[in-house]
């Protein structure tokens, strides 16, 4: 709460009502609109990026206006922003904090970096099981190769 | 009911591979039976094989089932541009069961969501061919009595070689001592020695095969592929070293018995076929008696 009160924090200007996205990894902002879809809604949305942390090194920070996640939505955010932080507002006020887990599978939002894979060839929806949370490592349900971090691409 | 695939040796657990490899040692004894008449198997090979098309084949035909399919892809649909779905929905229609092979990672998973008969992989690229895996287990245990505490040494291509992956991950569920020998090009990839290491399975890895045969109980041989090398130099170098003769078996332990999945090329001297302890031949044998048990617990027949 200090946090978004702080003036020294305040480069990107304050929402009246909706959800504040901290501590995305700058290299992943982009990543993370497109998961969310930000870049097809009508909502007042202001973003930073390349902002100096003091744990993530460069961050990003989103601010939606007028807008409220569901946690499986969110969740969706894990693969590339790990330790985003969401600060839902009312009234310019912080009412809820909440983190983002990565889920257990993950389903239609990753692409198989195994060019020779099925999901590459035909209409079929990525499935992985998550083999490891940290780094993000996905083992595909078909080709049964791993994605990891570094190779991660979003559909 | 949900209808039950094979397409991953991990799709069993050990109580059914146990089962598998009783039911495959009854058809040994009795391997013409009247089992499938009535039933028709398809065996859509997208890409050509010898030895697993035909001893498919010849496990139903044996059984008194009926088979159909296509033996490469320019002879199916698939040359009209049709999508793997639509081949099998349609395929679906026609057989009660679907044995595939096809070049796409992944392929023969998708196709057992789609069908609803039961679905074998066959090999899906360079993934799975966990009847393959199956079969080599049935040969080891035929010739061991058992799968506890083995050694097997491994040799050739390591790094590509999809059968050697699986056959370390079905024996890694026994109390198995392996032995690693293979070019440093081929070596057998980290996350395989990482798992034996999280099991605490014991393993070797050397370049000198003469070191480590003598203490083996299986010896499974693999091609070593002249277009795995990034520099043929280096294949002209290795490519004499892990060539197996008969004159390296004298040491080597009774019961010891060499495997192969084939087709071999040099990687087995000749020499070795007459001894008592090349198996290979056998081994492919086997490989119809394990189909005819897995085909025949997948349609719950047995």
């Amino acid at each position: 709460m200090k946090n978004i009160n702080d003036p020294k924090q305040l480069l990107v200007s304050a929402i009246e009502s909706g959800t504040v996205i901290d501590h995305i990894p700058a290299s992943t902002l982009f990543k993370v609109i497109k998961i969310l879809g930000l870049d097809k809604i009508r909502n007042q949305i202001t973003f930073g990026t390349n902002l100096n942390s003091k744990t993530d090194g460069k961050k990003a920070i989103i601010k939606i206006a007028s807008k409220f996640f569901e946690d499986d939505d969110i969740n969706r955010i894990a693969l590339v922003a790990p330790n985003a932080k969401l600060n839902i507002i009312k009234d310019y006020q912080v009412i809820e904090k909440r983190v983002v887990s990565v889920p257990d599978t993950i389903t239609a939002i990753a692409k198989c970096m195994n060019p020779k894979c099925i999901t590459n060839f035909e209409k079929v929806t990525t499935r992985f099981r998550v083999v490891s949370k940290k780094p993000v490592a996905l083992k595909c349900h078909y080709c049964e190769k791993i994605t990891d971090q570094e190779r991660l691409e979003i559909i | 009911m949900k209808t039950r695939s094979l397409v991953s040796i991990d799709d069993l657990n050990t109580d059914e591979i146990a089962k598998i490899l009783k039911l495959a040692a009854e058809f040994e004894k009795n391997p013409v039976q009247e089992i499938l008449s009535g039933k028709v198997v398809a065996t859509l090979f997208f890409e050509p094989s010898t030895r697993t098309r035909l001893s498919f084949e010849s496990a139903v035909n044996k059984l008194g089932g009926k088979v159909i399919g296509f033996t490469d892809a320019s002879s199916s649909s698939v040359s009209k541009g049709e999508t793997l779905n639509d081949t099998i929905r349609t395929v679906n229609n026609y057989a009660d069961m679907i044995v595939m092979r096809h070049p796409i990672e992944g392929s023969a998973r998708y196709a057992s969501e789609i069908a609803t008969v039961p679905v074998i992989n066959a090999g899906d690229g360079a993934n799975q061919h966990p009847t393959q895996t199956l079969l080599d287990l049935y040969s080891i245990l035929k010739t061991q009595g058992t799968l506890d505490h083995l050694n097997i040494c491994m040799v050739g291509d390591l790094k590509y070689g999809r059968t050697v992956h699986s056959l370390l991950m079905a024996m890694s569920r026994w109390s198995t001592s392996f032995n690693f020998v293979a070019p440093d090009e081929l070596k057998m990839p980290d996350e395989y020695k990482l798992y034996l290491d999280n099991l605490g399975l014991e393993y070797k890895e050397t370049a000198d095969l003469a070191s480590v045969i003598d203490n083996a109980d299986i010896i499974y041989m693999t091609r070593v592929q002249r277009e795995r090398f990034s520099d043929p130099m280096e294949y002209e170098k290795v490519k004499n070293a892990y060539v197996l003769y008969d004159h390296m078996l004298s040491g080597t332990k009774t019961g010891m018995k060499i495997l192969h999945p084939l087709p071999r090329v040099n990687e087995i001297n000749p020499d070795v076929d007459s001894n008592d302890k090349a198996y290979y031949f056998e081994q492919a044998l086997n490989g119809v008696y394990t189909r005819q048990a897995i085909i025949c617990m997948l349609l719950g027949l047995k």
